[in-house]
């Protein structure tokens, strides 16, 4: 089905109904529990794990399939966020046309940027990505304030001409839109003490992401896919085998750049507005970070690392020190102030040092990443449950090198 | 007049002379060893012929068109494909997959953007590709990766992947180097039985006398970037000029 194998679909089907049913699996405890403040199933927080789920995908087309370490990705995120916001401020509302207008200027923008960088490989490929990201990212600041609105970032304005919606909408600021469904619109469910969140916002970007997650599952599959691993598993012999490793590295780095772009697109889509931070150094090695957390060259990886990442930053860095004293409130004084002040660093601002330290732990333990992590477990329990059976299948099965 | 033909090569590093006006006539289906001591521009002269170097002077022509200047993969889109003295293979792919993009470059030439269509459903690629493996004795370790393979399976599974594309010249660079007595006649035997399968030009590099005699129908002896002699072995092996530069100091 769907041109897949058994397992490919399977995976597929997993997501799809995770993604869906996201606002439900992300909202395990009751609204008013102490527990609530872990609960993630919020808009705003689910439509980021999706969108930085597709940027992921689209770097380890790049990262994971040919081993080109881009450390300038942030730029066409950037990219795709302002060409979406001129499109709000330009023609209309509408998503579409924005998001379509952001994979296309990020593709163009790759384009560029991935022929010249793709001169090199190595160490040397990464500093050119990153030079040409915090140039862009040094541009938006300065010079290109008439596209870019500079430090203010760009935003929606009353007076925006809006071609197709007929300009002025009266006295506030209108709304993005995808044929009149509001993006920010949401609908609560309560069912006992538990409620859960429907945003049309998310559902969009989640139809999207599960959208080029397919896609991404047909390139790894594809004889061009084999080509990018070939790329990077020995080019010296692609090349003395006829093939040409560039046009084949510049085409991964084009669809990536346009994955990217994809994302900004959809996060001025939920917030119609962009800033030049976008493009900085960090955000670029925000997503490397997710793809190796997860699994640098697996299909689900990348979109664990992002969900990994961003729960961390939102969930972990509001854990100030109140709420942990409500935790520990049950210790006697002393201890619990002594408790408090050992977790103090590891939570609330302090967040960067658990993820830190997690992500030393998965590079030095799970040099594969969380999937390594989940194949690990899988094996161990299957390993169990045929011991018990006679064992000998699992030893043929350890034997077959993995996909 | 052979499918390679080179003539008046030369080639400088810096103050080495490392090829002086080297002339060589490879002739279809036979197979050429190119013999020297260390040092006699054996490799450097292989590498004028695939693209890795250009010459400072001198043509090489191969089935009537130059190839220099270009690139190494435009050369093996002509017909010539290289066997490495360390076997060059995709170490992280599966030996089936290996032998598969060969067949790819093949049929696709240098690029393609097939991305969406998937590999299972190249049957015809798959099927090549076994059949291929098969001849080589390595149909029962497709779902290996390269990187599992013993050196003497790697060496094979490079030439596999050489073979499947059907070149027109097979070029081996020390295709023996390293190997144990056992490998390197197994090597022997192998390029023999393809020899007979499927008509085949190659042009040899090789130390191990034993391989060049049970192979070769003609030789060249290279000694300090310049031919000394092309003959046939049993002159080759009978030559004085031959014995004082080279085979003095091996063992026939």
């Amino acid at each position: 089905m769907l041109g897949l194998n058994r397992k490919d679909l399977t995976l597929m089907m997993i997501v799809a109904a995770m993604t869906l049913l996201a606002p439900i699996i992300l909202n395990p405890f009751p609204s008013d529990s102490a527990m609530a403040q872990f609960n993630a199933g919020y808009p705003d927080l689910m439509q980021r794990f999706v969108i930085f789920g597709i940027f992921a995908i689209g770097f380890n087309i790049l990262f994971g399939l040919t081993g080109y370490l881009s450390f300038g990705h942030a730029a066409f995120l950037g990219v795709g966020s302002y060409s979406a916001v001129w499109m709000f401020k330009l023609l209309s509302m509408n998503v579409i046309p924005a998001i379509v207008l952001a994979v296309i200027i990020s593709g163009l923008f790759a384009l560029v940027i991935g022929y010249i960088s793709l001169r090199r490989s190595g160490i040397y490929f990464s500093i050119l990505t990153l030079a040409f990201a915090q140039m862009s990212f040094n541009l938006a600041y300065s010079v290109l304030t008439p596209i870019t609105n500079g430090e203010t970032g760009l935003q929606l304005a009353l007076d925006d001409p809006r071609v197709l919606d007929g300009g002025s909408s009266g006295g506030s600021l209108p709304v993005t839109q995808l044929f009149g469904l509001e993006m920010r619109a949401t609908t609560q469910l309560e069912i006992g003490a538990w409620s859960f969140d429907f945003n049309v916002g998310y559902y969009l970007c989640a139809a999207i992401m599960l959208a080029v997650f397919y896609l991404a599952i047909r390139i790894f599959r594809s004889p061009f896919g084999i080509m990018l691993r070939a790329v990077k598993s020995n080019q010296q012999r692609m090349n003395y085998t006829g093939l040409n490793s560039r046009p084949y590295t510049l085409a991964a780095f084009v669809i990536s750049g346009m994955y990217a772009g994809l994302a900004g697109g959809l996060m001025a889509s939920m917030d119609p507005l962009a800033g030049a931070e976008r493009m900085q150094w960090t955000a670029s090695g925000e997503v490397v970070l997710m793809t190796i957390l997860g699994g640098a060259g697996t299909l689900i990886g990348p979109v664990l690392g992002a969900g990994f990442i961003k729960y961390f930053e939102n969930i972990f860095s509001k854990i100030n020190d109140n709420v942990l004293h409500s935790w520990f409130a049950v210790m006697p004084d002393g201890i619990e102030d002594f408790l408090v002040t050992i977790v103090h660093p590891f939570v609330g601002k302090g967040w960067h040092l658990t993820l830190g330290l997690m992500f030393m732990a998965v590079v030095i333990f799970l040099p594969g990443g969380l999937v390594e992590g989940g194949q690990r477990i899988g094996r161990f329990v299957t390993g169990r449950r045929n011991k018990k059976a006679g064992g000998a299948e699992a030893e043929a099965a350890r034997k077959q090198p993995a996909e | 007049m052979g499918i390679l033909e080179v003539k008046g090569v030369n080639k400088r590093f810096g103050g080495l002379q490392a090829l002086g006006d080297v002339n060589l006539s490879v002739a279809e289906n036979t197979c050429h060893a190119i013999i020297g001591p260390n040092g006699a521009g054996k490799s450097t002269l292989l590498n004028c012929l695939v693209g890795k170097l250009i010459p400072d002077s001198g043509s090489v022509m191969f089935d009537g068109q130059s190839v220099l200047g270009r690139k190494p993969y435009e050369i093996n889109q002509m017909g010539i494909s290289r066997v490495f003295q360390t076997p060059e293979i995709f170490a992280d792919l599966s030996v089936l997959e290996n032998v598969m993009i060969p067949c790819f470059a093949k049929r696709d030439g240098a690029f393609r953007m097939h991305a969406v269509e998937s590999v299972e459903s190249e049957a015809g690629i798959r099927e090549e590709a076994l059949a291929m493996l098969e001849d080589v004795n390595m149909a029962d370790k497709k779902g290996m990766l390269g990187s599992s393979l013993s050196r003497g399976d790697k060496r094979r599974l490079e030439m596999a992947m050489c073979l499947v594309q059907r070149p027109k010249l097979l070029l081996l660079d020390e295709p023996t180097a390293g190997m144990a007595r056992a490998d390197t006649n197994n090597t022997i035997e192998l390029l023999n039985t393809i020899r007979d399968k499927r008509n085949i030009t190659m042009c040899i590099i090789e130390h191990d006398m034993n391989v060049v005699f049970s192979l070769a129908e003609r030789i060249t002896v290279l000694a300090q970037g310049t031919p000394l002699v092309e003959d046939t072995p049993d002159n080759i092996k009978g030559h004085p000029k031959v014995r004082e530069a080279y085979l003095g100091e091996a063992q026939v």
